[in-house]
């Protein structure tokens, strides 16, 4: 199972947040730790805050109350200070890109490698090709505008923006959400894939059942605020609060896990 | 990442050998991104090219298996990199660009030409509702800063007038000045040119974000035309708003410019008012209000065709905004210089 996953220094530790919206309650007293090499995800209904999770970890959002570490640093730094290289150890892939529409997908990819390093115009050329060709995009694609693209090449667009700068660490906002079943699976793989040769840890969140049986090595369950579960999916899927059995087994739930039982041989 | 520039370059200018046989010592390497993999390889690779035996020797598993991800994808890399669009394509691409947005221009004259014949057919078919809110959004709500700005350009023709015309002892011509340019010109294109910005803006902008969020396609899923529903009312509301606003323009332009002439020149109010009737002939006011619908009608057009020509993302909407108004602008002036030129010709 969860392959050579070390236990000391957590990359990213969430320890007792709680997040208030005026009168809305997002979360109450989420703790929560992720370890360097996993694929740790955030699961959940609708509107339960696992966005806003993801936007607190990187520092987009401060919570009411707690703390959040990640990669050693306090997360609220990011935004006081410039956050000097944290910004480079980490990738962000927003749910629906956010590429930068003035901007060719080449360009776009360019961005941190531009303004974070002092590399030759042809060696940014070169290690964006190399990103975009490792998200398998065709070649007339790096001149394209965003609006040119297709919703399934945006999304593996901004996943080479993300992956540019070599990251230790990769945030994935449902990576997966609005893609056909086909498509969909191709980024599980392609995930799966850059995170071995990349050595990444990644962190997502998702709805997508299938998605958390074939690359999740742990998931955190959120529901009304709290953490109603976390662990691999097999755990999960055999516990006993009724809010994380809803969540697993309704229909769809049911039928997915059908075909992911004994689901480990569908890894590598 | 960042370090791997330095390398980069020390590869770059090294002193390679023409031929031969070159070995990688790659035991050295202590850490190695895609970056540097990159750098590395195509150091390789320009060896071979020359016609080296080249082999890289002593590279950490990691590193190797990364180096290998490198030569894997190198093609598809060199293909990206290879990738650029032509100089004939991009101007094909702009001549086919302009042609087609021409074509569409008129398409969507043609469009909106047909829903007022057919509104015109059937006048219950019109949106009475929405083309009084029209009104009141467009018209009502822009008398104050109409007001306020022709009133201000009465000020300000009056002052420049009153120096010129107080050297020659002509204080009176005051009247001529102020009244036939702001009647004629000034009010009609300050009017237009506010609503232009106004609410062509907001045309498009409105328009553009129901294209976004599919709201027209499902407007048109019900057997209902958006062109009907959405660019009629505007376009007939501000056919009867802007000749309004020109009026009550040239009311305060005119007011301005008599508060001047009365402090500055000693042309009483009712002297100016006098000389009013008989200087500035009803043509000037005619004239002035007639171009008012003509500017309402580019005015509503233009937004609206700007804002179904909003594509893709909400990004487009910004830029289809701005250029509704840059366009409806230039039309109206265009326009307004026409009418100079014929009137003009017939003498008027």
């Amino acid at each position: 199972m969860s392959v050579a996953v070390q236990t000391e220094n957590p990359v990213i530790e969430v320890s007792h947040v709680s997040t208030r919206f005026g009168p809305a309650i997002v979360h109450q007293d989420v703790s929560l730790i992720v370890r360097k090499g996993e694929v740790f995800a955030i699961a959940g209904g609708n509107g339960c805050g696992k966005s806003t999770l993801l936007r607190e970890i990187v520092g987009l959002l401060t919570p009411t109350a707690g703390r959040i570490s990640l990669l050693g640093a306090d997360s609220r730094d990011l935004q006081e200070t410039d956050g000097g290289s944290l910004y480079r150890r980490f990738g962000v892939m927003f749910q629906h890109g956010a590429l930068f529409s003035s901007m060719t997908l080449a360009e776009n990819v360019a961005v941190p490698l531009r303004e974070h390093t002092s590399l030759s115009a042809r060696l940014i050329r070169d290690i964006v090709a190399l990103k975009i060709a490792l998200v398998g995009l065709p070649p007339d694609s790096g001149v394209k505008f965003p609006r040119e693209l297709s919703g399934g090449m945006r999304r593996r667009a901004a996943l080479a923006r993300a992956i540019v700068m070599d990251p230790e660490l990769l945030f994935l906002d449902e990576p997966t959400a609005g893609l056909d079943p086909m498509i969909a699976a191709g980024f599980d793989d392609l995930v799966l894939n850059l995170k071995r040769l990349l050595g990444l840890t990644v962190v997502m969140v998702t709805h997508d059942l299938d998605s958390l049986w074939r690359i999740a090595d742990r998931v955190v369950v959120l529901g009304e605020g709290h953490v109603l579960g976390m662990g691999t999916m097999e755990q999960l899927a055999a516990a006993e609060d009724p809010a994380v059995r809803n969540y697993f087994h309704g229909p769809r739930g049911r039928a997915v896990q059908l075909n992911h039982s004994g689901g480990e041989s569908h890894r590598d | 990442m960042s370090d791997v520039g330095p390398a980069e370059r020390a590869l770059r200018v090294m002193d390679w050998p023409a031929d031969g046989s070159l070995q990688f010592e790659g035991s050295g390497i202590h850490a190695l991104d895609t970056g540097g993999a990159v750098v590395l390889s195509r150091a390789v690779r320009d060896a071979q090219r020359r016609g080296c035996d080249v082999t890289v020797e002593g590279l950490r598993s990691e590193h190797a298996q990364l180096m290998n991800l490198v030569s894997v994808h190198w093609d598809a890399m060199m293909a990206h990199v290879a990738a650029r669009p032509k100089g004939t394509a991009r101007l094909q691409s702009v001549i086919r660009n302009l042609l087609d947005r021409f074509l569409r221009g008129l398409g969507f004259i043609g469009e909106s030409a047909m829903a007022l014949l057919r509104v015109g057919s059937s006048p219950t078919h019109l949106r009475w509702r929405s083309a009084l809110n029209s009104l009141r959004l467009d018209g009502v709500n822009a008398l104050p800063i109409t007001g306020l700005l022709t009133f201000l350009i009465g000020v300000v023709i009056a002052y420049q007038g009153a120096e010129q015309l107080r050297k020659f002892g002509t204080n009176i011509f005051i009247v001529d000045l102020v009244g036939i340019s702001l009647l004629r010109e000034i009010a009609p294109l300050i009017a237009a040119i506010l609503i232009a910005g106004r609410s062509g803006s907001a045309y498009a902008a409105h328009i553009g974000t129901m294209k976004v969020t599919e709201e027209l396609d499902a407007l048109r899923t019900f057997g209902l035309s958006p062109t009907e529903l959405l660019v009629l009312p505007r376009m007939l509301a501000l056919i009867v708003a802007l000749p309004l606003l020109t009026v009550y323009a040239d009311v305060l332009g005119v007011f301005g410019g008599m508060l001047i002439a009365a402090n500055q020149l000693n042309v009483s109010f009712t002297a100016f008012l006098a000389r009013f009737e008989e200087a500035v002939a009803l043509r000037h006011f005619l004239i002035g209000v007639g171009k008012a619908p003509f500017f309402a009608v580019i005015i509503a057009l233009v937004g609206c065709y700007q804002g179904f020509q909003i594509r893709g993302g909400v990004d487009d909407v910004g830029r289809h905004t701005t250029m509704s108004v840059v366009q409806s602008i230039f039309l109206v002036i265009i326009f307004d210089a026409l009418c100079s030129i014929i009137l003009n010709w017939w003498n008027l």
